[in-house]
């Protein structure tokens, strides 16, 4: 009964997302206020029935009811509640509907913040939205309904993945969706402003927030995605270049891009083409990435064969928002772009290289993930594309981008005089070298051009970004200190100096050791001596599992204990490696049992991971740079105050930053 | 700076940046393309000598065999048609056993033994590489035929 009340949900769900992607469209085309005003109406019903839906799938995943197909496949009797929740996105259709739900509260949250918006932009916003959701429901109804029911239902199901049976994977998913999905808004926005043809620097404001969330999730989401592969997959790298990582990151660059250029537009009502173009863009790849690694075709062209309408569906809903968003721009945006100048050296220059760099990260990204499918389609042959050139592929556009990082903050909008300016780099450029040289020098005791680079990159990111809070922390009294959106953006660039530091120490001085070790036995890695005292057996609620444990020692000095595991669950009978790790900020000690080589003995990976901590610090960092930046007060006074004045794109272009 | 000419800018860089990229993207990919080479072919000879490349097939029942107490494993590796030996020295993935699927980076060695520095086996039991399962049932059917024909199985270049 629960799952066809789910069903049922998602059936008037879509047909309230019908009305609302098309009624608010047509009343903004007519002026109709009624017509328009449905749209909010919609869009929160839709919510409703949306969560009425994925509630009634949560429910048949707690009461283990088996007769539903997607549940006997994705859970079992014994999984513990916590995880038969997280099991609701364990898989494709769930996923799905995670997705559609997360785009419902998504356009709820827009309608309710949207009242200081033009009703007729507003109404577009939303009505465009709808459109996103009609496709998705669609899908979810066509090709990949969660509530198919299974006959005769079994008597246990067939288990979660145990690799997902994590807190950390269990709000991975959740998170990077609503990243994903965040970047719809600004898809909306950037579509609503094409569709009006008025597009002026207010637009930047509304549109500014909504993406700075969006990507602070996306931010949060693929830091947590890095960590939990580092402990859960159990051999300690932080970062794959997996077409499924490379899918998430693309959509990251983009935002990044977005987010910058956005900046230009707000405050000088310049890159407007060129940003509505990001805007379409960062969509894209989210919608890209998701389906395209859910559909399993970034694995092989051949998974597009083993379920045709899916695959089809996907393609033609990409064509549809994609062709659609770019025919639209192509007709739309060389009317908007103004005629305001900027000299060479100014900000608007930096942030133009910034997206240019970025953008060709990104490009690079795109072309390593893809060219394996190309090449397979066009020879046969089977190629795979490895992580050591993407590392330095990627480090190209990566090092003019972040010397550009510490030189653009401090140059003014508009224009910027050369010898003020190389004043105030003075410092952080002198700072930069130094530490570059001293701290693989005496912290690590080597050297190397590439750890130069690193370090004094970093050196100089941070350097650079504190000046702004240490001039506000130092002004006279009575005088105006730093603001919230320039202190976010100082945060944020701390937290790509904390993230910069963290790859460049732990990918050149991390220790890395496969060795064999038995219980009693000690042996020696990057200083530290790993001394096994015991190997025993433990159950768990789910799995059976052989535990070890470890001490280290530094020097004779006692550091920690460390019980890694190798783990059985029950149903499944798949083994599982739960790494023991000694965590610090200076550094990371990971223990990851291997297999028994006999003679009581086991194969154990020993690693030491210096400074890796600072690289999950350093996103969480600049989410939370973006957190400060969206707090700044005028933003909040778009959200109060009504403003009926038409968008005009001249009159406000030329006011003062 | 005029509109028009930052617009040319943007775009000049744009198309620079985008060159570079381009050209360092050839550069490299020479030589970090990984081929995918079946067993059968790397049996007949058919493999890149100079370079590592990637095999893939099912490990063969009975075939794991390693020195007590020490990380060096060897065992085999099939399409089920042939048959190729394979050595390594580390700690395997969580889903390396006989019978399942394999995925192996590495080189030929003198021996006409397989180096590898890398086994992958993946995360999802019924999950198989797509160029594993390719090769597989591409070769399950060479057995049909063989068993009509009469055929050697595996037709290596010695024989």
């Amino acid at each position: 009964m629960i799952p066809e009340i789910g069903q049922f949900a998602l059936i008037l769900a879509l047909s309230l997302a019908i009305c609302q992607a098309v009624l608010p469209l047509v009343g903004a085309h007519r002026g109709d206020a009624a017509m328009m005003n449905v749209g909010r109406s919609a869009a929160a019903g839709q919510f409703v029935f949306v969560a009425v839906a994925f509630a009634c799938l949560t429910w048949s995943f707690i009461a283990n009811d088996f007769s539903v197909l997607y549940v006997a496949n994705h859970s079992q009797l014994s999984l513990p509640t916590i995880y038969r929740v997280s099991a609701v996105w364990g898989a494709h259709e769930g996923s799905l509907l995670l997705w559609i739900f997360i785009l419902a509260a998504w356009t709820v949250a827009v309608a309710r913040f949207s009242s200081g918006l033009p009703d007729a932009f507003a109404a577009r916003v939303i009505g465009v939205l709808g459109f996103l959701s009609v496709g998705f429901l669609l899908f979810a109804l066509l090709t990949s309904n969660p509530f198919d029911r299974l006959v005769p239902a079994p008597a246990d199901g067939g288990d979660l993945n145990p690799l997902l049976q994590d807190p950390g994977l269990a709000i991975h998913p959740p998170l990077l969706y609503i990243g994903y999905v965040g970047f719809s808004v600004a898809f909306a926005f950037a579509i609503a402003a094409m569709i009006s043809g008025d597009l002026d620097r207010r637009w930047a404001k509304w549109t500014r927030p909504w993406t700075t969330v969006a990507w602070m999730f996306l931010t949060l989401g693929i830091a947590l995605g890095s960590w939990w592969a580092y402990y859960e997959l159990g051999w300690g790298g932080w970062w794959f270049w997996d077409a499924v990582e490379n899918a998430s990151f693309m959509p990251w660059l983009i935002g990044t891009a977005l987010i910058h250029s956005l900046a230009v537009t707000e405050k000088r009502g310049l890159f407007k083409s060129w940003t509505l173009l990001l805007a379409i863009t960062a969509f894209s790849l989210s919608l890209l990435g998701t389906f395209l690694v859910r559909s399993g075709i970034i694995v092989s062209v051949h998974a597009f064969a083993t379920d045709p309408t899916r695959g089809f569906f996907i393609l033609t809903f990409l064509a549809v928002v994609v062709v659609g968003a770019l025919v639209l721009y192509a007709w739309r945006a060389p009317a908007l772009d103004s005629d305001v100048g900027f000299a060479p050296l100014s900000r608007e220059t930096f942030l133009l290289l910034n997206n240019v760099l970025l953008v060709v990260a990104t490009t690079l990204v795109l072309i390593g993930t893809l060219s394996p499918l190309i090449i397979e389609m066009a020879t046969g042959g089977k190629i795979s594309i490895g992580p050591p050139w993407f590392n330095v592929a990627f480090l190209v556009p990566m090092i003019p981008l972040v010397i550009l990082l510490g030189m653009g903050m401090h140059a003014a909008w508009r224009t910027q005089a050369a010898s003020p300016w190389l004043n105030t780099l003075k410092i952080p450029a002198i700072i930069a070298i130094i530490l570059g040289v001293v701290i693989p020098l005496f912290g690590y005791g080597r050297i190397s051009i590439m750890l130069v680079v690193g370090c004094a990159a970093a050196a100089w990111i941070v350097a650079s970004a504190l000046i702004p809070i240490i001039r506000s922390l130092r002004r006279e009294k009575g005088t105006a200190g730093i603001t919230r959106s320039a202190l976010g953006m100082s945060i944020a660039h701390l937290g790509m100096g904390s993230f910069v530091i963290g790859a460049t120490i732990v990918s050149a001085f991390g220790v890395e050791s496969d060795r064999a070790l038995q219980p009693g036995e000690s042996i020696e890695v990057a200083g530290f001596e790993f001394h096994m005292k015991s190997l025993g057996n433990v159950q768990g609620p789910n799995f059976s599992a052989i535990e070890a444990e470890i001490e280290i020692r530094d020097d004779g000095e006692y550091v920690a204990t460390v019980r890694p595991q190798k783990r059985q669950y029950l149903v499944q009978r798949s083994l599982m490696t739960e790494a023991g790790i000694h965590p610090g900020m200076d550094k990371d000690l990971f223990v990851a049992l291997g297999d028994q080589l006999g003679n009581g003995a086991w194969s154990v990976r020993i690693q030491y991971k210096p400074l890796i901590r600072f690289i999950w610090l350093g996103a969480l960092i600049m989410a939370l740079g973006g957190l400060i930046a969206i707090s700044d007060r005028r933003y909040r006074s778009t959200a109060k105050a009504r403003d009926k004045v038409p968008l005009d794109s001249t009159k406000t272009a030329e006011a003062p930053a | 700076m005029k509109p028009r000419q930052q617009r040319m800018l943007a775009v000049g860089l744009a198309a620079l940046g985008i060159a570079i990229a381009a050209g360092l993207t050839l550069r490299a990919f020479q030589d970090n393309m990984m081929f995918f080479v079946e067993v059968s072919d790397v049996v007949a000879g058919n493999y890149p000598s100079e370079r590592n490349f990637r095999i893939g097939g099912l490990v063969v029942g009975g075939s794991i065999e390693r020195q007590e107490g020490s990380l060096d494993i060897s065992f085999e590796v099939t399409d089920t048609a042939c048959t190729i030996p394979v050595v390594y020295s580390g700690v395997l993935p969580d889903l390396f056993r006989e019978g399942q699927g394999v995925v192996a980076h590495g080189r030929m060695g003198d021996d006409e033994v397989f180096q590898a520095d890398k086994i992958l086996a993946k995360h999802d039991e019924d999950y198989m590489a797509p160029e594993v399962a390719d090769s597989l049932s591409k070769h399950q059917q060479d057995i049909a035929d063989a068993a009509v024909a009469g055929a050697a199985e595996c037709r290596s270049n010695d024989s």
